[in-house]
């Protein structure tokens, strides 16, 4: 092929490049308004995921007993995907109009927002109250959720957590230890421990929350309980240097070796099991650890022998230690299009059975009143339940209004603060830029 | 048969098939990537045009750059280790084990065939420190090092992934260069050793060069591969720690399916697209060239 002839062949496959381009621009700006028609539901769909056991169980128990009937008019179908990917599947779904008729709403609050902005999901506040169910939530759980959703009730609280340091009994009275009340003392514990060979913490650096959480506990006992809203709002940015020391708090744990090595491989489920077979003296987790501690297959310590505190005070810090970070689990939702009134036969039976369901048979805590009484299968059990009854004031988690950017970022990089590749200071500014360019 | 291909509606008959699936399932979703680039927005929230605003922002984004980066480091680094593997493998085979060589030739083919993932979950477990101390750790505690967390750091997370990769593709260039080998005349290596060609002046001046055709279409098969590489950095980095082993794919991936920012994932998998382009295109004269001088 001469020169010319290859030229004119680029130019015409250039103008023929530049055509197609601007037709498919001309496609894409039409299409993208995928609003489906609402149809019935064929079956109580519910897309969960992988990880969270509790849910699905409940709600499959109760589509035999308490729900029969409305299961026979719409048979609960539960379909899993990992909770990493969930993010993922539901933009898709979302994008084709297939959702779920109930699912597991995102990772972050902000997914949830945006399904709930471009009316995907359902007004369950008012479909509550239509339903007449509406008292059968556990007021500090509504608070949560309106907390983290912006004023609305967009998830149903299968889960109600509260989050704090799971403790080795056993090992914390072999060591003399009491129970830390400020950080300083927490941090003295966790010396001694490691210097007489017993990891302090164990903690998943591959899920990175774990250790975030850390992060945010200390943002909250040191600057109060407005300490990541200032950040949402603008007021202040995780750069500053208040913000800055928390991360170098927890870095310095890290540096000392209290997670132990390789702490960016240990996944949840490997953090889990070094607390429940006494590898590790304690362990940051919300409540819904309740359900691991209960079980004596998993628990080689037993229930007896853990305890549980909340995160200690920061001398001199605005925050008090009665202020519990509380969550509702992974929010799940229902969509808007396929509520009808088998869904809503379902959704007013759970209303009124799951709390009593999930409390016996899990030992897990939910955001539904508990209408049969349930006797605690364990102390810690009784210990947690009280104080959430007697927490006055929530706060929330590190990554909780943050977008799904800087929550993945934070969540990725926080091993790397702990291992001591990534330092605060760039840890704070990798997660504030990405949190600036949403 | 002259006049048949010289017909012009013979010619749109016999190549107007496969001409319209290839537009159909190639052409159209290129080019409608390139579309989407333009836009702003994801599939929940609806598309909005948006300019070239994300092709600014490619030029100002920090990730991009290391994203950019780590594929090209990755890229020479994994082809000049499998192409270089795959020869000395290939020579291996012709020169040294001759005809029985087949039971080699099998093993050192068989992780081309396992899935990656499983060869990722593999090569986690090999070198890990927690919760149990991996193959590689223990050795090095034997010989009194303490462990060494191979995925804390990037460096040391960069040469796993490389070493993964050349493992489990080795044996493909093997096999693929070992074809090119076997193709060389038997009479022309005999004269070149009558004239006292052996060993490295035999595989640098006759084998080498008579093998250069098939080593080029190599270089250009692996370069792409690994340009494009996704699930096994997935598979056993996941682009970690924070986002040092993270290429140009998997940052496309992210931004598109997990940030929900489809118009600027589109953007990075045009930058990516344009990579391929140009590194094809170098590789392609550098080897015709070669071809006629040599």
């Amino acid at each position: 092929m001469s020169l010319r002839t290859f030229r004119a062949r680029r130019t015409r496959l250039g103008l023929f490049t530049a055509g197609a381009a601007s037709m498919a621009l001309l496609a894409t700006a039409c299409g993208g308004s995928g609003s489906g028609t609402a149809a019935a539901p064929k079956n109580f769909s519910y897309l969960s995921v992988t990880e969270n056991t509790t849910v699905k169980t409940a709600l499959t128990s109760l589509s035999e007993g308490s729900c029969k009937s409305a299961n026979d008019a719409l048979p609960l179908k539960v379909e899993t995907v990992p909770q990493a990917s969930l993010d993922q599947k539901l933009q898709l779904l979302a994008g084709q109009g297939a959702l779920p008729v109930q699912f597991a709403a995102g990772n972050a609050p902000a997914l949830t927002q945006k399904l709930a902005k471009s009316g995907k999901i359902a007004d369950l506040e008012a479909k509550l109250k239509e339903l007449g169910v509406d008292d059968q939530l556990e007021p500090a759980a509504v608070s949560t959720i309106k907390a983290l959703y912006g004023g609305k009730l967009e998830v149903l609280p299968y889960e109600y957590n509260i989050e704090g340091v799971f403790y080795n009994k056993k090992i914390f009275e072999a060591n003399g230890l009491k129970v830390p009340g400020t950080w300083d003392e927490l941090v003295a514990s966790a010396a001694k421990l490691q210097a007489k060979g017993i990891q302090p913490f164990s903690a998943s650096g591959q899920q990175g929350w774990p250790l975030t959480r850390l992060l945010s506990g200390y943002l909250y006992r040191s600057l109060g309980p407005d300490a990541l809203k200032d950040v949402a709002d603008g007021k202040a940015k995780l750069t500053d240097p208040q913000y800055v020391k928390a991360a170098t708090e927890i870095a310095a744990l890290g540096k000392k070796g209290y997670f132990g090595k390789g702490v960016g491989s240990i996944d949840y489920d490997t953090a889990m099991n070094q607390f429940l077979t006494g590898k590790a003296a304690m362990l940051y987790m919300g409540s819904w650890a309740l359900a691991n501690i209960s079980d004596a297959k998993q628990d080689k310590i037993g229930a007896d022998n853990v305890g549980f505190m909340p995160f200690p005070a920061v001398s001199g810090g605005k925050g008090s230690i009665d202020q519990y970070p509380s969550n509702v689990g992974l929010g799940i939702t229902l969509s808007a299009k396929s509520f009808d009134k088998n869904t809503g036969a379902w959704v007013s039976c759970i209303a009124k059975n799951y709390g009593s369901k999930a409390l016996k048979d899990h030992g897990s805590i939910s955001g539904f009143k508990v209408n049969t009484p349930v006797s605690d299968a364990n102390e810690v059990t009784t210990q947690v339940r009280d104080t959430i009854s007697a927490s006055k004031q929530n706060v929330l988690w590190f990554e909780a209004l943050f977008g799904t950017k800087a929550t993945t970022i934070s969540q990725t990089n926080a091993a790397g603060l702990v291992s001591g590749s990534v330092s605060p200071e760039q840890f704070m500014q990798t997660v504030q830029d990405a949190l600036s360019a949403q | 048969m002259h006049r048949v291909l010289g017909d012009r509606r013979a010619i749109a008959i016999l190549l107007g098939p496969a001409l319209v699936v290839y537009s159909l399932i190639m052409l159209v979703p290129m080019v409608w990537s390139l579309g989407y680039s333009f836009t702003k927005g994801n599939s929940i929230d609806g598309f909005t045009g948006n300019g070239v605003a994300d092709f600014s922002r490619l030029l100002d984004d920090p990730a991009v750059r290391h994203a950019l980066w780590f594929t090209l480091k990755y890229a020479v680094v994994v082809t000049a280790g499998q192409v270089v593997a795959g020869y000395l493998l290939a020579l291996l085979y012709v020169f040294f084990l001759k005809r029985a060589s087949a039971l080699v030739r099998t093993l050192v083919f068989f992780p081309v065939v396992l899935p990656t993932v499983a060869v990722g979950l593999l090569f986690q477990k090999f070198f890990q420190v927690a919760p149990q101390t991996g193959p590689v750790n223990s050795l090095l505690n034997a010989v009194g090092i303490d462990s060494i967390d191979f995925f804390g750091s990037s460096s040391s997370a960069f040469w796993v992934l490389v070493v993964m990769d050349i493992w489990r593709s080795m044996g493909f260039y093997a096999v693929l260069l070992f074809a090119g080998l076997v193709d060389i005349p038997e009479e022309v290596l005999e004269s070149a050793r009558l004239d006292g060609a052996t060993g490295l002046r035999l595989v640098r001046h006759i084998v080498l060069p008579l093998s250069l055709p098939v080593l080029m279409s190599s270089l250009i098969f692996s370069i792409n591969g690994t340009l494009k590489a996704f699930d096994s950095i997935v598979a056993l980095t996941n682009g970690g720690p924070g986002n040092d082993t993270t290429p140009l794919t998997l940052y496309m991936f992210q931004t598109s399916f997990t940030y929900g920012d489809y118009g600027y994932g589109s953007t990075i998998a045009v930058l990516l697209t344009v990579v391929c382009l140009l590194v094809s295109l170098v590789v392609f004269r550098v080897s015709r060239r070669d071809l006629t001088e040599g």
